[in-house]
């Protein structure tokens, strides 16, 4: 369907890169980060947490405060401007040239480098076939929806064989059905270009989907490094732990058999600890089965019945009820008993990192 | 729903209909009778007036276009020192009449002009255009700049910025931005603002009364017949053709921009 890239996938780092805006707004702590060459990275983080500024800093859209630096394959680039990084964009609000058809945007780039037109011609073509378009090659902008805007301006941004990709929540605009379908063709289009991409979101979802590795930001630091197994089973900080799924979490201390808490025992396999707090996702816990000791007892607080499964809000005399899931048969209503079972492997103790992000 | 057409219909009738058509009869009224109409054509006077007359419009038209375009733009993408002061005096030519503006070029191009003085001091020629078309030309350029550049100011602000940070991205230069991207973007600022700029240039008679003399300007020539000849009939249908012409050219801007003058203006 596509050819590679016919250039090398490229590494980018960033050293101590910071940037404080005019106004004195440091919007970046210092950062150093290493892309590596064709893998793709997920900046997550609530707005205003800089994923969007490191996103500007590579692509030469800001420039890092003094004393920070942009490498591509290690070659200095800080001082290059975005016209000469060949870099592709895509942008949340496509960012498509209205005066132009669909195939005069895909070969905006082409024309700048002054293609011979055959070969203009003959590489739209190509891209609009990559991304199934080639119906909508003489329309104007305005006559496409929201998921055909978001493919021109991907072929828009790949036509020029660009070094790196760079897309900034280039699917928040589209409703939830063309955001799945779109986030699975941008996955396996990433895959086969091998290209080093980064991909900017604030929707955990999309970052597990489409990140080899993800970096979570807060407030213009990084929070957390990983791939998206192990942010999600190894959060670092609560902060992280809170933003990607859902974490349950109970207040108590260590005892001698678990943690214990005021439903009951949680077990802990974690040795010594002062945790006065523990965390567990929903699918580590579980309605216990007859004549199964209980590790917590509780009363239903509230059920929400999804179709394929159930979703319990479970009373434990905690501030939060806890969240679980049980089977779509699941038939327990408000105000009744529930015996729970919680997965030692489950259960976190971040007490050391309090305080942190 | 046909009613709701009614209000806008006795508006139009009243108001541009009936005195346009009656403008129209008393044009062939005279002792010409309709060949007044054709008289434009053929009377050197008439002909040659029409023609100085849309051409200073159009040359109004085009230089307050690119003064405004590059003043505009530059005003609302840097902030600088006195930025808003400045834009706030924009409107000040606005409240003036035709007079004081005609007033005004002959304090600079006059004959005891600034200009004149300036090259005189120099060592060249008196300059001295004031009282000529170049004068006209100067005191509607005048007139028009700060009201076109606060068109292109609002419109530049709406400008979308990632359509440029997408175009550099693509390895577009600066001046390939501008000629992509931003003048595209402003265009029907352009069409409807030089529209407006182009009627005003060819109705305004103020200035053109004040410089006087030798400027042979429709509307001074509508003049001149009606109350120096009391050629009524003659006044009337040069009356009617400025009014066409305007129209004309305005509803082809109006065409060319889409709906979007109506909008942008």
């Amino acid at each position: 369907m596509t050819r590679p890239a016919s250039t090398k996938p490229l590494s980018i780092s960033l050293k101590s890169c910071a940037k404080t805006f005019a106004d004195g707004t440091r919007v970046l702590e210092p950062l150093d980060l290493d892309i590596h060459a064709g893998e793709t990275l997920v900046l997550l983080g609530p707005s205003g947490c800089g994923k969007t500024t490191t996103l500007r800093l590579i692509a030469g859209l800001e420039q890092p405060d003094a004393g920070g630096r942009v490498l591509f394959d290690g070659v200095d680039v800080t001082a290059q401007s975005i016209e000469l990084r060949n870099v592709g964009m895509v942008f949340q609000s496509y960012a498509l040239f209205p005066n132009m058809t669909v195939a005069g945007n895909v070969g905006y780039g082409l024309r700048i480098r002054k293609l011979p037109a055959a070969a203009q011609r003959a590489r739209v073509a190509e891209m609009l076939a990559m991304m199934r378009i080639e119906a909508l090659a003489d329309r104007s902008i305005d006559q496409l929806s929201g998921g055909q805007r978001q493919r021109v301006a991907l072929a828009r941004a790949l036509a020029v064989q660009p070094r790196a990709l760079l897309l900034d929540e280039p699917l928040t605009a589209l409703d939830a059905q063309l955001r799945d379908a779109l986030r699975v063709e941008i996955n396996q289009l990433l895959r086969e270009l091998g290209i080093t991409a980064i991909y900017v979101t604030h929707d955990q979802a999309e970052a597990m989907a489409l990140g080899d590795r993800i970096i979570v930001m807060s407030h213009g630091r990084v929070a957390q490094t990983g791939t998206p197994r192990e942010i999600y089973h190894q959060p670092a900080s609560h902060f992280v732990a809170g933003f990607i799924g859902t974490m349950n979490r109970l207040s108590g201390e260590m005892g001698a058999n678990g943690f214990v808490c005021a439903a009951g025992i949680v077990p802990w396999y974690g040795g010594h600890s002062a945790a006065d707090e523990i965390l567990f996702r929903p699918e580590d816990v579980r309605i216990a089965e007859e004549g199964e000791p209980a590790d917590l007892v509780g009363s239903v607080a509230a059920a929400f019945f999804l179709g394929d499964r159930t979703r319990l809000f479970v009373d434990v005399g905690d501030r939060q009820p806890l969240v679980m899931e049980s089977t779509a048969r699941c038939t327990r209503g408000v105000g009744e008993q529930v015996r729970l079972r919680v997965d030692p492997q489950g259960v976190l103790d971040l007490s050391s990192q309090r305080g942190s992000l | 729903m046909i009613y709701l057409l009614l209000p806008a219909a006795a508006f139009f009738g009243a108001f541009f209909l009936l005195p346009m058509c009656r403008l129209f009869l008393v044009g062939g009224s005279g002792t010409r009778g309709w060949s007044a109409y054709t008289a434009i054509l053929t009377d050197p006077v008439y002909f040659n007036a029409l023609l100085a007359t849309l051409g200073v419009a159009a040359a109004t038209t085009v230089a307050t276009l690119l003064i405004s375009a590059i003043a505009g733009v530059f005003l609302q993408r840097h902030r600088f020192p006195g930025n808003a002061l400045l834009v706030s005096m924009l409107t000040l030519p606005l409240a003036f009449p035709g007079v004081v503006i005609g007033f005004m070029v002959i304090m600079l191009a006059g004959r005891q002009g600034l200009i004149g003085a300036l090259t005189q001091a120099l060592g060249g020629d008196k300059w001295v255009f004031a009282y000529s078309l170049g004068g006209l030309f100067m005191g509607y350029v005048y007139f028009s700049v700060p009201r076109t550049i606060l068109t292109v100011m609002s419109a530049t602000e709406k400008l979308d910025h990632r359509l440029e940070e997408a175009a550099r991205s693509l390895g577009a230069s600066t001046w390939r931005v501008v000629l992509d991207v931003i003048l595209p973007g402003l265009k029907p600022a352009f069409i409807s603002a030089g529209a407006i700029c182009f009627a005003t240039a060819v109705g305004a008679f103020g200035t053109a009364f004040t410089l006087a003399a030798r400027i042979n300007v429709l509307p001074m020539v509508i003049y001149t017949e009606f109350t120096l000849s009391a050629n009524i009939a003659m006044a009337a249908a040069l009356s009617f053709v400025l009014g066409a012409v305007t129209w004309l050219v305005l509803a082809l801007a109006r065409t060319a921009a889409g709906s979007t003058v109506a909008a942008a203006g």
